[in-house]
C-alpha cells in the first residue's frame, strides 16, 4: 500500500540520501556528469536525442503505478520488478527466478500481464502498472483474492501475487473456458507447493460469477 | 547485470546508426531473451538501443499477403483475425511457445533473434563456440539430450528454440531489414544459418541491420494445419521435437504440403524433400508414414538424444494425420 500513500519518491529525502549503494552510484555519477555535455551533443547530432543515458547515469522515468503517478530516476539496467520493490517499496510483487521462468513477478502493464523481471524499468515510460497492491478496492478484496482464500489457492504464498495477477488476466483474455484452458494459460506461473488444483478452482469460481 | 549506455531513437535510420558506431551494441525489443542473457553474463552489451518506440507494430494486408511489423508482440500476432484466418499455423505455433506473459512482451523480430537454450551456451563456466568462438563445444560429448539431429557441425550442436520460426519457414515468409546500406529482403529459409565453422553467427544479418517486418505471402495453406510440440511437460517448455504441417487437400489429394520441424537443428528445419514427395499423393496413413521416414534422411544423433530419431518421425506422422483429419 506504500505506493498509494507515498509522495513522489524522487523528491523524498530517503530517495536522495539513502543507502551505501546509492552513495556508490552517486560517486560514479560524478564521472558521468563530467562526460555528459559532449555525449549529449553527439547524441543530438546522431538523432538519438529522444533519450540517452550514459553508463552510470540515471534516467528520469514517469509512470503510473496502481493509479498513483510517479517520477523516478533509475539506472537503465534496473528492472521494473526492482523498481517496484526497491524504490517504490511495493514488495507484494515477488522475485522468484528473476529470469522469466516462474511468473512470481507478474504485473499488468497497460492492462496486459508481463514478467516484470525481464522488463527494464526505462522501457515503461508513460505506462500504467498494476501490481497486487492495486487490485483491492480499499479494504474490499478483489474477487480473485477472495477466491484464492476461499479455495485455498496457496500454501507458502510466495507465488500467490503472481498467480492472482495472472489469474485476473487469464479471465480478461477469455482463456478461462475450461480446466484445460486455464491450466494452459496459467502455465507461466509455477507453484512449488503444488496448489494448482485449488488455483484452477478459484479461477473457475470467479469466472462463474463467484459461485464456489 | 553490467552497466551499459542506453539510447532510445525515434526513427529507424537513427536506430541503425546508433548500432553501427561505437561499442558492443544490441537492439532491445521485448527483452525476454536479451535481459535474461545479460543477467547471466552471456551477453554483455556496452550499449542498448531501445527500439520499442519505432513505428514497427502494424499487422496489415499487402497486395501479396500480410505484413507483420517487427515490434508486433507474439500475442498480437497470434490473436489477430488476419493471421488466424490466413495463417492459422502461425497462431498455433506461437501459442505453443513460452507463457502468456512472455508472449505479451516478446516481439516478432525478437523471436527471430532468439538465442539457443543450450545449457552450455548459458553457463559461462563451460566451453561454447557460440558464446566464445574457439573455446570448444561442451554439448558434443556432454548432456546433449535437447540437441540437434540435423545440420550440426563438430563446433556446435545447439538448436533454434523458436516455435514461431517453424511456422514462418513453412509459410515461406520474407524478412525485411534496414541497415546503414539501405533496405533488403531475406527469404526466411536464408535468415537463420547452420553452425558450420561459425556457430557464433545465428543468422545472416549484417552488423546494425534491423528487422522491420516479416511478410507472409498468401497461400492455400490455411485449412489443414497442425502444430505438434513434444516437450518434457505439458506446457511452457522448449520443444524436444516439434512439427508444423500445412496441407492443401482437394478431393482427397494433396495438392501441396508445407512441413518444418523445430528442436532438431540450428535453424528451423524445413522439409522440402518430404513436401515434394507428398505433392500429388492421396491422403492416407501409408503415405504419411513414408513421408515421416523421408523427413529423417540425414539425421544423426548424439549420446543422449538418440530418442529423437524415433520421436521426430512419430511427431511428423501425428501432425500430418491430425492436419489431414485422418484418424491414426
Amino acid at each position: 500500500m506504500s505506493g498509494k500513500k507515498s509522495n513522489n519518491p524522487s523528491d523524498s529525502e530517503e530517495f536522495l540520501n539513502g543507502t551505501r549503494r546509492d552513495f556508490l552510484k552517486k560517486s560514479s555519477l560524478l564521472t558521468a556528469v563530467a562526460l555528459t555535455p559532449g555525449r549529449v551533443v553527439k547524441a543530438a547530432e546522431e538523432q538519438w536525442d529522444e533519450k540517452i543515458a550514459g553508463v552510470f547515469e540515471k534516467v528520469s522515468l514517469h509512470l503510473e503505478v496502481n493509479g498513483v503517478k510517479h517520477t523516478v530516476a533509475v539506472e537503465p539496467r534496473v528492472t521494473l520488478l526492482d523498481l517496484l520493490r526497491e524504490q517504490l517499496h511495493l514488495t507484494g510483487t515477488k522475485k522468484g527466478c528473476d529470469r522469466g521462468q516462474c511468473g512470481a513477478c507478474t504485473v499488468h502493464v497497460n492492462g496486459v500481464r508481463v514478467n516484470s523481471c525481464l522488463s527494464l524499468a526505462v522501457t515503461n515510460e508513460g505506462k500504467k502498472i498494476t501490481t497486487i497492491e492495486g487490485l483491492a478496492n480499499g479494504d474490499e478484496l478483489h474477487p480473485m483474492q477472495e477466491a484464492f482464500i476461499e479455495h485455498d489457492g496457496f500454501q507458502c504464498g510466495y507465488c500467490t501475487s503472481g498467480q492472482i495477477m495472472s489469474a485476473v488476466a487469464c479471465i480478461h483474455e477469455g482463456h478461462a473456458g475450461s480446466e484445460a484452458e486455464i491450466r494452459e494459460h496459467m502455465s507461466g506461473n509455477i507453484c512449488r507447493c503444488g496448489a494448482y488444483p485449488n488455483i484452477v478452482n478459484a479461477i473457475q469460481a470467479v469466472k462463474n460469477g463467484g459461485q464456489s | 547485470m553490467n552497466q551499459f549506455q542506453y539510447v532510445r531513437p525515434a526513427e529507424v535510420p537513427a536506430a541503425a546508426k546508433a548500432f553501427t558506431k561505437g561499442p558492443n551494441t544490441h537492439f532491445l525489443a521485448g527483452g525476454t531473451n536479451l535481459i535474461d542473457l545479460m543477467k547471466m553474463g552471456v551477453v554483455v552489451p556496452e550499449r542498448l538501443v531501445d527500439i520499442n518506440h519505432l513505428p514497427l507494430k502494424k499487422i496489415e494486408k499487402t497486395p501479396g499477403g500480410i505484413s507483420i511489423g517487427a515490434l508486433a508482440t507474439n500475442t498480437e500476432v497470434s490473436i489477430h483475425p488476419l493471421i488466424k484466418e490466413s495463417f492459422p499455423l502461425l497462431s498455433l505455433a506461437i501459442n505453443a511457445g513460452a507463457s502468456p506473459q512472455l508472449r505479451n512482451m516478446a516481439t516478432v523480430g525478437g523471436n527471430l533473434m532468439q538465442r539457443t537454450r543450450c545449457p552450455y551456451f548459458f553457463d559461462t563456466t563451460m566451453p561454447c563456440n557460440k558464446r566464445v568462438p574457439g573455446s570448444g563445444c561442451g554439448a558434443l560429448e556432454g548432456i546433449n539430450r535437447m540437441h540437434a539431429i540435423f545440420g550440426a557441425s563438430d563446433k556446435c550442436i545447439a538448436v533454434n528454440p523458436s516455435d514461431m520460426n517453424v511456422a514462418l519457414t513453412a509459410l515461406d515468409a520474407t524478412v525485411h531489414v534496414t541497415g546503414l546500406k539501405g533496405k533488403r529482403a531475406i527469404k526466411f529459409a536464408d535468415f537463420h544459418r547452420l553452425p558450420g565453422e561459425h556457430p557464433e553467427l545465428d543468422n545472416t544479418l549484417q552488423k546494425g541491420e534491423l528487422i522491420t517486418s516479416v511478410d507472409i505471402p498468401v497461400s492455400p495453406y490455411n485449412k489443414n494445419v497442425h502444430y505438434l510440440k513434444v516437450r518434457d511437460r505439458t506446457s511452457y517448455a522448449f520443444a524436444l521435437v516439434s512439427a508444423g504441417v500445412a496441407l492443401n487437400i482437394e478431393n482427397n489429394t494433396i495438392q501441396g504440403a508445407r512441413l518444418a520441424m523445430g528442436g532438431v537443428a540450428h535453424k528451423p528445419w524445413r522439409l522440402t524433400e518430404t513436401e515434394a514427395f507428398l505433392k500429388g499423393k492421396p491422403v492416407s496413413l501409408d503415405v504419411f508414414k513414408q513421408a515421416s521416414q523421408i523427413a529423417m534422411q540425414g539425421a544423426r544423433a548424439y549420446e543422449y538424444n538418440k530418442f529423437k530419431l524415433k520421436l521426430a518421425p512419430n511427431t511428423i506422422l501425428q501432425a500430418l494425420t491430425t492436419a489431414a483429419g485422418l484418424k491414426a
